[in-house]
């Protein structure tokens, strides 16, 4: 399995998920921002950072880079796409995924471990976990609140595209336990081909059990199958 | 030409920076306060004489890029 992790400026996740990906076996490559033309990929993973030191706003500036186009064509033809923290905001700015992350509700980067809750295990994601499964996964971010329309919500909930929920040990998700005020306490969401995947936690980071746990192994095994 | 854009905001969303400045001044003592938005301001100065030409170049840079339509509104005035 082939993958690429795009690199911009301000990027600080893209060594974490380089090495995660080839822990797990993928002939991983690091691609530039401004290279024009992608290596062939199965996997494209946009890395969580700071790109563009969040100039505009998160994700805005990344979003318009020269690569990105090539990064939409992938999408297009089927690619696997997977978005991770400032990947997620990225994907939001350039369309490929609806909606956006807006500011933490209680206005204050938020660095700490939390419980998902996997909404959806019959995707390329996620097949490993099992439904509603929690997962404990590290967030690390200032702009994770997820928003989109009314309309989007629906279709989320409708099509089953809502990946991830912030949630307690036992899986509920009450408003209590949703850490950034994201609507519906929602951590991830698939497009509506569900080949992307952008999500604010990051499984990366949980790929070992020396550092972390390893939570987040079955999101690529799951990749990989 | 100048043009300033605004952005803020849309109603419906939370503005939870705009919150925290309004019960700032609150504590303050401005009493009479009833609400604050925050928001974003551009100025902007593009190398074309005719208006609408210029004005249509404008939305288009809003609309590519300094709003996200989603969530923000935006209003454009020629500043000269």
């Amino acid at each position: 399995m082939k993958s690429s992790v795009i690199v911009f400026p301000g990027s600080n996740c893209d060594r974490d998920i380089a090495v995660a990906l080839q822990k797990m076996q993928f002939k991983n490559k690091m691609i530039w921002h401004k290279e024009t033309s992608l290596p062939k990929s199965d996997l494209i993973v946009i890395p969580g950072g700071f790109s563009y030191g969040d100039y505009l706003r998160s994700g805005a500036i990344a979003g318009k880079s020269l690569i990105i186009d090539e990064v939409i064509k992938a999408a297009n033809s089927g690619c696997l796409i997977l978005g991770i923290c400032n990947g997620f905001q990225i994907l939001t700015e350039t369309g490929m995924l609806k909606g956006t992350l807006l500011r933490n509700k209680n206005l204050k980067f938020i660095n700490r471990n939390v419980n998902i809750r996997v909404m959806n295990n019959e995707t390329r994601f996620t097949s490993k976990y099992k439904l509603n499964q929690v997962l404990n996964l590290n967030i690390a971010h200032n702009e994770g609140n997820y928003y989109t329309d009314s309309n989007h919500l629906d279709q989320l909930k409708k099509d089953n595209l809502i990946a991830f929920k912030y949630s307690d040990s036992s899986g509920n998700t009450d408003d209590k336990f949703n850490p950034n005020g994201a609507i519906e306490n929602i951590a991830g969401i698939f497009n509506d081909k569900k080949n992307i995947l952008g999500m604010m936690p990051h499984p990366e980071r949980m790929v070992d059990e020396l550092i972390s746990n390893s939570d987040g192994i079955n999101l690529f095994s799951s990749l990989l199958d | 030409m100048k043009f300033s854009v605004t952005v803020t905001l849309k109603k419906n969303v939370l503005d939870p920076q705009g919150k925290v400045v309004e019960n700032t001044l609150k504590n303050l003592g401005m009493l009479n306060l009833k609400s604050i938005r925050q928001g974003k301001f551009f100025e902007i100065e593009i190398e074309e004489e005719n208006i609408d030409i210029a004005k249509k170049k404008v939305n288009e840079m809003c609309n590519k890029l300094l709003v996200n339509l989603i969530i923000e509104d935006y209003k454009i005035d020629i500043v000269k």
